[in-house]
C-alpha cells in the first residue's frame, strides 16, 4: 500500500474544509497521514483524526508554525517526506504557495490541480483556464508531489472511530528571512466563499456597490456566501477576494445563483463543478444560460425581492 | 538595486485555444502570442519601483524559442533596461525554468525577482516558489501590494481568507497577482526605442543546467461539457424547480 502525506490547512482553530476534500483524493492513492503544523492547535488534529480516510494524524508543534509561511513549513514537510510515496496539499492559496517550494527542495516536478486520478501515477489537470484537460504522468521512481483541485472531490465523511494522533518533533532548521505581519480577513459572518454549500454571486448587471445589497440580502436568506464576477470586481462593486472564476476562486457549492452575470469563460471555469446553477439575467442570450440548470430571464431588481419573499417560510 | 523579471511567451489570452488533431497539445501555428498577463504586471511593478528611485535597473529574462524575443521587446518597450533570452525549442516545465532562472540569478545577482504568479498556458503556479526554494531565499506569492524599504519587502498577498501581509528580507522572489497594478500601454516611440536596447540571447545548452525529472505529457482533451438546463418563466417556477432538484426543502 502506498503512503500519502497530506498537509492540513487550518487557521489555528479549525481545519479548512479544503483539507477534507483533498483527503478524498488522497485516500484513493494509499494510506493517508494528515500532518498538522501549528504552534499548538490540538483541536485541528482531533478534527482531522475524525475524517474518513485519515489513517493517522501527525502533529508538528513549533512556535514558528503559528502562521502558515511556506518558507517555514517547506523544510518541515521535506523532513517528513522521506517516508512517503506522495506529498499532497489542497490547491488553495495555502497549498499553491507551499507545495512547489517542497517539490523544488525534493528536486521533483509538481502536479498542480489534480482533478482526476487516472492511475496511481497518472492524473488529469486543467490547463488554459480549464479549456483543455491535460493528462500527466509522474515518472517511475519519482515521489509524487501534487496539489488537489478541491472542487473536483467530495468532502471526506466522518470516520467510525478517530485515527490516532501522534506528536512529531521537528529539528529542521527554519529561516528567519520571512515574517508574518497580519491578516485582514474578509467576509464577516457569512459562510466562507470557498467552502460554502450555497453561493449567490453578482455581476456587472448589478450595477453598483450600493445595489449589491440585494445580493447580500438574498444570500442571507439562503445562508449562502457571496461571490462576484470579475467584471463586478473590476468595476469596484466588491473587493477582489469575492471573485469567482479562473483568476479568482474555483468553487463547487451545491447551489450557485448567478445574478446579472453574463457568463464569461473565465467565470464559468470557476463554477462548473457546482451542483445546481441558477442564472438570473435580463439578457436571455447570455452564455450563462448555456450552463445553467435553471434560468430565469428578467430584471434582477424585480426578481430578487420576489424570490426572497417566496423563500420566506421555506426551509431554506 | 537590480530587479529581474520573468517574461513568458504564451498564447494571447483573447484566443480561444484549439486542441490539435493528435491530441498532444494545442494549436500554436498562426495564433497570436503575447506576454503572459501576470508577467506584464511583474514588469510594470519593477518599472514603478525603478521610477520611484528604489531600483537602478530592470532586466527582463525569457526562456523559449527565438520568437520569444518579441515578448522581450515588449518588456523593453514598456521600459525594461535590457533583456536576456535563454533559447530553447523545448517546452520546459516549472522546475526546469526555475533552475535556469537560478543560473541567471548567479550571473546577474539581482536583489529582487518578480514573476507572474502563474502562466496562463499551463496554469502551474510553481516557478516563483521553486526558484525561491532553489535560491534559498524568501517568496512572497500572489502579491497585490509591494513596498520596499531598508532591504525588506513588505508584501500584501491575496490569500483565500483575505489579505495577508508578510515581510521578507531581500533578495527575494515576489509573484504578481492581478491587483498588483495595471500595466501601462506601450506607445509607438517606446517601441522604436526598444529596438536599440540590448537583447542578448544565450542557447540553453551553454548555460550548463542539469535538467531535472519532468512530468510525462499525455493527451489533451476538451473539458466535459456541462449540459444546459431549462428556462423557467417565474419565481414560483424557479422555486418549484429547485425543490424538484432537492436543492430546497
Amino acid at each position: 500500500m502506498s503512503s500519502v502525506l497530506l498537509v492540513a490547512e487550518h487557521d489555528g482553530e479549525s481545519l479548512n474544509p479544503a483539507t477534507g476534500r483533498a483527503l478524498s483524493c488522497a485516500a484513493s492513492l494509499g494510506e493517508v497521514d494528515v500532518v498538522v503544523f501549528s504552534s499548538g492547535a490540538d483541536a485541528v488534529g482531533t478534527e482531522a483524526a475524525g475524517l474518513e480516510g485519515c489513517t493517522r494524524v501527525r502533529h508538528v508543534t513549533r512556535p514558528e508554525n503559528a502562521h502558515p509561511l511556506a518558507a517555514t513549513l517547506a523544510p518541515q514537510v521535506v523532513e517528513l517526506a522521506a517516508d512517503y510515496d506522495y506529498v499532497l496539499a489542497p490547491s488553495t492559496t495555502f497549498g499553491k504557495d507551499l507545495l512547489p517550494r517542497v517539490a523544488a527542495l525534493l528536486c521533483v516536478p509538481q502536479v498542480s490541480d489534480i482533478m482526476e486520478v487516472v492511475d496511481p501515477r497518472t492524473f488529469k489537470r486543467p490547463i488554459y483556464a480549464g479549456d483543455v484537460i491535460h493528462t500527466v504522468r509522474v515518472p517511475d521512481g519519482v515521489k509524487v508531489v501534487a496539489t488537489v483541485r478541491i472542487a473536483s472531490f467530495p468532502a471526506a465523511g466522518s470516520a467510525s472511530g478517530p485515527a490516532p494522533v501522534e506528536t512529531v518533533s521537528s529539528s529542521a532548521e527554519l529561516p528567519s528571512h520571512t515574517r508574518w505581519v497580519g491578516l485582514a480577513a474578509s467576509g464577516g459572518d457569512r459562510p466562507d466563499l470557498q467552502s460554502a454549500r450555497r453561493v449567490v454571486s453578482g455581476g456587472r448587471g448589478v450595477g453598483s456597490e450600493d445595489n449589491f445589497r440585494v445580493i447580500y440580502s438574498l444570500a442571507d436568506r439562503l445562508d449562502a456566501a457571496v461571490g462576484a464576477s470579475r467584471a463586478a470586481v473590476d468595476a469596484g462593486f466588491v473587493p477582489n477576494d469575492m471573485q469567482v472564476g479562473q483568476t479568482g476562486k474555483i468553487i463547487a457549492p451545491d447551489l450557485y445563483v448567478a445574478v446579472g452575470i453574463s457568463g464569461a469563460i473565465q467565470h464559468l471555469t470557476g463554477i462548473k463543478d457546482a451542483g445546481c446553477i441558477v442564472a438570473i439575467n435580463k439578457d436571455g442570450e447570455a452564455p450563462i444560460f448555456e450552463v445553467a440548470d435553471i434560468g430565469l430571464v428578467g430584471d434582477l431588481f424585480q426578481i430578487l425581492p420576489e424570490l426572497e419573499s417566496a423563500l420566506e417560510g421555506l426551509d431554506a | 538595486m537590480k530587479i529581474l523579471v520573468g517574461v513568458k511567451r504564451v498564447i494571447d489570452y483573447n484566443v480561444r485555444v484549439q486542441i490539435n488533431r493528435e491530441g498532444t497539445g494545442v494549436v500554436k501555428e498562426g495564433v497570436k502570442m503575447s506576454v503572459n498577463p501576470f508577467d506584464e504586471i511583474a514588469i510594470e511593478e519593477a518599472l514603478r519601483i525603478r521610477e520611484r528611485g528604489d531600483a537602478s535597473e530592470v532586466v527582463a529574462v525569457g526562456i523559449g524559442p527565438s520568437a520569444a524575443q518579441q515578448q522581450l521587446r515588449t518588456a523593453l518597450a514598456m521600459g525594461a533596461d535590457r533583456a536576456l533570452l535563454v533559447e530553447t525549442e523545448d517546452e520546459l516545465q516549472p522546475l526546469a525554468a526555475a533552475r535556469i532562472l537560478q543560473k541567471i540569478i548567479e550571473r546577474e545577482l539581482p536583489e529582487l525577482v518578480i514573476l507572474g504568479k502563474q502562466a496562463i498556458d499551463d496554469d502551474c503556479n510553481q516557478t516563483g516558489q521553486m526558484l525561491a526554494a532553489l535560491w534559498g531565499r524568501p517568496q512572497a506569492t500572489f502579491a497585490s501590494d509591494l513596498k520596499i524599504a531598508d532591504g525588506v519587502a513588505t508584501v500584501t498577498r491575496e490569500v483565500d481568507s483575505g489579505l495577508e501581509t508578510i515581510e521578507v528580507d531581500l533578495p527575494a522572489v515576489v509573484t504578481a497577482d492581478l491587483r498588483l497594478n495595471e500595466p501601462r500601454f506601450v506607445k509607438m516611440p517606446d517601441i522604436m526605442k526598444a529596438k536599440r536596447k540590448p537583447l542578448d540571447t544565450l542557447p540553453l545548452t551553454e548555460l550548463g543546467v542539469e535538467m531535472p525529472a519532468a512530468l510525462e505529457a499525455g493527451v489533451c482533451e476538451p473539458p466535459p461539457k456541462r449540459a444546459g438546463g431549462v428556462k423557467v418563466e417565474s419565481v414560483e417556477a424557479l422555486i418549484a424547480a429547485l425543490k424538484e432538484k432537492g436543492v430546497l426543502a
